[in-house]
């Protein structure tokens, strides 16, 4: 068991929490990702570690709810306590000089770009920081992103924040406009990471991609994470979870991650229904006693 | 009881063990086998004309005393057969339910050259059960506090052996286990049908009880490495499998539909996955659905057999030689049939068919015929030109085994891997090629049994043994090694 020490909302249905895992804190490296088991019972989801805080021996996580266990993750507090976290997982991301860097996050990918994007910064690239949401209230951790980039640019698919459009049209004008982009770290929704992927690989721009398929143990076991990059089969959790973005096979992480749709809908109404009664039997509790 | 001759023994007819009726047990999780009664076991035993030279023990990877548990079996004096068990396998419960006896130990009984061999793995399995239900576990005599720390990576059937052989001898050991339970292949691979959970669970408590330590949810290379293991730990035993699922590498297998064996049992028996929604892990819903398994192992049956269980509507083997090269258990083989399940030989899959939307929709395979053996003696499938044939699937279980992960020898750069990735040991004494570690189980051998991972689980224990009384053994030539390791059996 894990306790929570903070948890606050960041964004809506974007939570950030800090949980106990000194071994972890310890050890992780940007770019790595814990599973974590909500409860007992409770199926493992891999999140990425955004930040970590070794005096006091905790992680921190941002974790945007849209399913049953994120949702179900996104109603616990400071105080309460998580089934299990392991990790750090995964390959940490590859980090050297390259000059200029920048790092694209869109939505929650901003949380999994944001480690990487210090750890650029403190090996010396000049970082230029996109993050993009869908409104104003979506885009998430500007303040901290600021403090390890150079330059920051807020972009929101409906302008009511920052530059209007998508964080593809933000690169595509900093790249018409003559600056020399060495580096482009690109995490987000996969359609967004495939349109990065498509608007670098004509100008040979190197470009890396955090891939997020459905995994099950983590640790290379189960092969339920397999992607298809240079036309070989990759297992992420071992492997990655960063990729060359023009190698990755997009359409068939998107069908893969398809997969549990059904059943994933099932869950999720289930779990709110079950919410719902619950929170309907305490109201009536209460109106009851009144 | 009269002594009866051994003409006698051997008219008695070998025990069959009661099992589940095949049309109901495919509907559930339940164990197949039930187990003898005390009084079936007393009869088998009496089957046993207890050699002199009991071929027997040569045939069991880790030398139990057969004729003499059996004996105590045949005397009705089932805590002793099960005390002596326990002096040779850690987890008898355990073997007497997944061993394949038939290549075994049973294998090499003489009462088999005439007739059938004394069921020596469900006689191991009475003991063994007999012992949890009536009297608990029994903890076996500690030596003194040594005062040395073992670290052991990974909680299969190889750290588990090792680990109840060193506390034994009095040493402080710890379990590093990756995943959130005990127990490895045994609890997220071999379906509850045929080894119950519980069963696991309770080898794991006894071994707890013994003041073993387990960590869970803890990797050893990521959560810390073998180096810094070695900082606080006298020696350290990797027993981490084998893992790393093989694909076929043909095309579609990228599909939705398409498992590994892994992945499939482990969504079903580690994640509960048949208990959907009420565990959270989804599975593709099988019911009423054909599924096809590739492989002709214990895990390609236990695959299929698990479909049927969640409802498919047919369950087929498909496996490139014939029924006879087949690896799995003649026990599992003969239930698959039983269960209905179908067996598809000869034919070895090249492409996997998908729709618009990446579902799968059947498999193309390719007729074999055998043709000369090759360097395995067996005789090598061969394609017959030109015979294909479209199986409509929409769930495809890969089973044809598993590498070796990856995580240890990454962060280790200096131990020894071969080719295939597998740690390089002694095969007397289990040291790898790094002072103070050992490493036994499948991360070894590839994959192979239960049995022998925790025949080398326990050498491997001796050889700690040796090492932490005696540090500069290590150095010392390997003959005076293994001579002091067999001193202290
Ligand atoms: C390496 C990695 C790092 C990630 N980091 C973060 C992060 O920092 N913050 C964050 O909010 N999300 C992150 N995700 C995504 C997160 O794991 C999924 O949103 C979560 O698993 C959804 O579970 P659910 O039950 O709430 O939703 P569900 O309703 O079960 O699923 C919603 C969608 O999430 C994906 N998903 C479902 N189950 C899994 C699973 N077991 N593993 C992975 N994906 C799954 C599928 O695409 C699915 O359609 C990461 C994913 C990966 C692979
Ligand atoms: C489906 C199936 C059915 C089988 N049926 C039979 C049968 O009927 N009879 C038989 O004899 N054999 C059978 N086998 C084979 C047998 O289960 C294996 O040979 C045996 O379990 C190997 O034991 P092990 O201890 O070496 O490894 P495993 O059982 O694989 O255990 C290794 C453990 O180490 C953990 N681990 C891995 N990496 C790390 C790490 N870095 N840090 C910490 N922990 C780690 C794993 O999570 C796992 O728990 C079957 C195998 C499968 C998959
Ligand atoms: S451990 Fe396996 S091989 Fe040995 S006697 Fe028991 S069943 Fe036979
Ligand atoms: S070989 Fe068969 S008959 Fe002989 S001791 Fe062993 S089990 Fe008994
Ligand atoms: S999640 Fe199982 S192999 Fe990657």
């Amino acid at each position: 068991m894990n306790r929570i020490v903070e948890a606050r909302f960041i964004g809506p249905e974007i939570k950030l929490f800090k949980i106990e895992a000194p071994k972890i804190a310890e050890k992780r490296k940007a770019g790595q990702f814990i599973i974590i088991r909500v409860h007992e019972g409770g199926e493992r989801i891999p999140l990425t570690i955004a930040d970590s805080d070794t005096s006091n021996g905790t992680i921190t996580i941002i974790v945007q709810g849209v399913g049953k266990t994120t949702k179900h993750l996104n109603m616990l507090n400071a105080g309460d306590f998580v089934q299990d976290v392991v990790g750090p997982l995964g390959r940490p991301s590859h980090i050297e000089n390259f000059g200029t860097a920048v790092s694209i996050g869109g939505g929650v990918g901003t949380a999994i770009a944001y480690p990487t994007a210090k750890a650029l910064k403190e090996a010396g690239n000049y970082v230029i920081s996109i993050i993009g949401g869908r409104s104003k209230e979506y885009v998430i951790l500007e303040d901290e992103m600021r403090k390890v980039s150079d330059e920051v640019y807020p972009t929101t698919d409906d302008g009511s924040y920052g530059y209007h459009g998508f964080v593809t049209g933000k690169l595509q004008e900093l790249i018409d406009s003559g600056r020399k982009i060495d580096f482009i770290l690109a995490i987000g929704p996969i359609p967004m990471m495939a349109a990065v992927a498509n608007l670098t690989k004509p100008y040979g721009i190197k470009t890396v991609v955090s891939l997020n398929p459905i995994m099950v143990d983590g640790t290379g076991m189960c092969g339920g994470c397999r992607a298809v990059v240079n036309d070989k089969t990759v297992f992420v959790c071992v492997d990655g979870p960063e990729f060359d973005a023009h190698q990755v096979n997009f359409d068939i992480l998107t069908k893969r991650n398809k997969m549990y749709l059904v059943q994933e809908k099932h869950s999720l109404e289930n779990f709110m229904c079950h919410y719902d009664n619950l929170f309907f039997s305490a109201l009536n509790e209460v109106k009851e006693k009144v | 009881m009269a002594e009866l001759s051994p003409k006698d023994r051997l008219k008695i007819p070998r025990q069959h063990i009661p099992e589940q009726d095949p049309e109901i047990r495919k509907h559930n999780f339940n164990e197949v086998n039930l187990g003898y009664t005390p009084e079936m076991a007393m009869l088998e035993a009496q089957r046993c004309i207890m050699c002199k030279k009991p071929l027997c023990i040569a045939g069991c990877p880790v030398a139990v005393k057969i004729p003499d548990f059996i004996k105590m079996i045949a005397e009705g004096k089932f805590r002793e057969a099960a005390a002596i068990l326990k002096e040779d396998n850690a987890l008898p419960a355990v073997c007497g339910r997944v061993c394949p006896q038939e290549e075994q130990c049973e294998k090499v009984c003489v009462v088999g050259k005439k007739g059938q061999p004394v069921a020596i793995g469900h006689l191991e399995r009475f003991a063994a059960d007999w012992e949890r239900q009536n009297i608990g576990i029994q903890i076996p005599p500690m030596k003194e506090k040594s005062g040395k720390k073992v670290a052991i990576v990974g909680g299969g059937p190889a750290g588990l052996s090792c680990a109840g052989d060193l506390i034994q001898m009095g040493h402080d050991v710890t379990v590093f286990e990756a995943l959130h339970d005990i127990g490895g292949v045994l609890i997220y691979g071999i379906p509850e049908f045929r080894l119950p959970k519980s069963i696991v669970k309770a080898e794991v408590e006894g071994l707890e009880n013994s003041g073993v330590k387990f960590v869970k949810n803890y990797i050893i290379g990521l959560t810390e490495t073998i180096d810094e293991l070695l900082e606080r730990f006298d020696a350290v035993f990797i027993g981490v499998g084998a893992g790393l699922p093989y694909f076929l590498g043909i095309p579609g297998e990228h599909l939705n539909g398409v498992y590994s064996a892994n992945e499939f049992l482990t969504r079903v028996n580690l994640m509960k996955a048949y208990n959907f929604p009420e565990y959270d892990t989804p599975m593709f819903d099988v019911k009423d659905k054909n599924v096809v398994v590739f492989g002709g192992g214990n895990t390609a049956m236990d695959a299929v057999r698990t479909a049927l269980r969640l409802g498919a509507k047919r369950g087929i083997i498909a496996y490139r030689r014939t029924e006879a090269e087949m690896p799995a258990r003649i026990e599992e083989i003969q239930h698959a049939k039983e269960e209905g399940v179908e067996f598809m030989l000869l034919v070895a899959p090249i492409e996997l068919i998908g729709d618009e939307e990446g579902w799968l929709k059947a498999v193309k395979l390719q007729k074999m015929q055998l043709g000369e053996p090759d360097s395995s003696g067996r005789r090598r499938p061969v394609p017959i030109d030109g015979a294909i044939e479209i199986l409509p699937v929409e769930v495809a279980v890969v089973a044809i085994g598993n590498g070796s992960n990856p995580i240890i020898r990454q962060t280790t750069p200096d131990l020894k891997v071969n080719k295939w990735g597998n740690i390089i040991v002694d095969m007397d004494t289990m040291k790898t090629s790094k002072r103070g570690v050992f490493a036994g189980g499948d991360i070894v051998t590839g994959g192979a049994t239960v049995i022998l991972a925790m025949g080398a689980g326990r050498k491997a224990a001796k050889a700690i043994d040796q090492y932490l009384r005696d540090p500069d053994s290590w150095d010392r030539p390997k003959t005076e090694q293994v001579e002091v390791a067999q001193e202290s059996k």
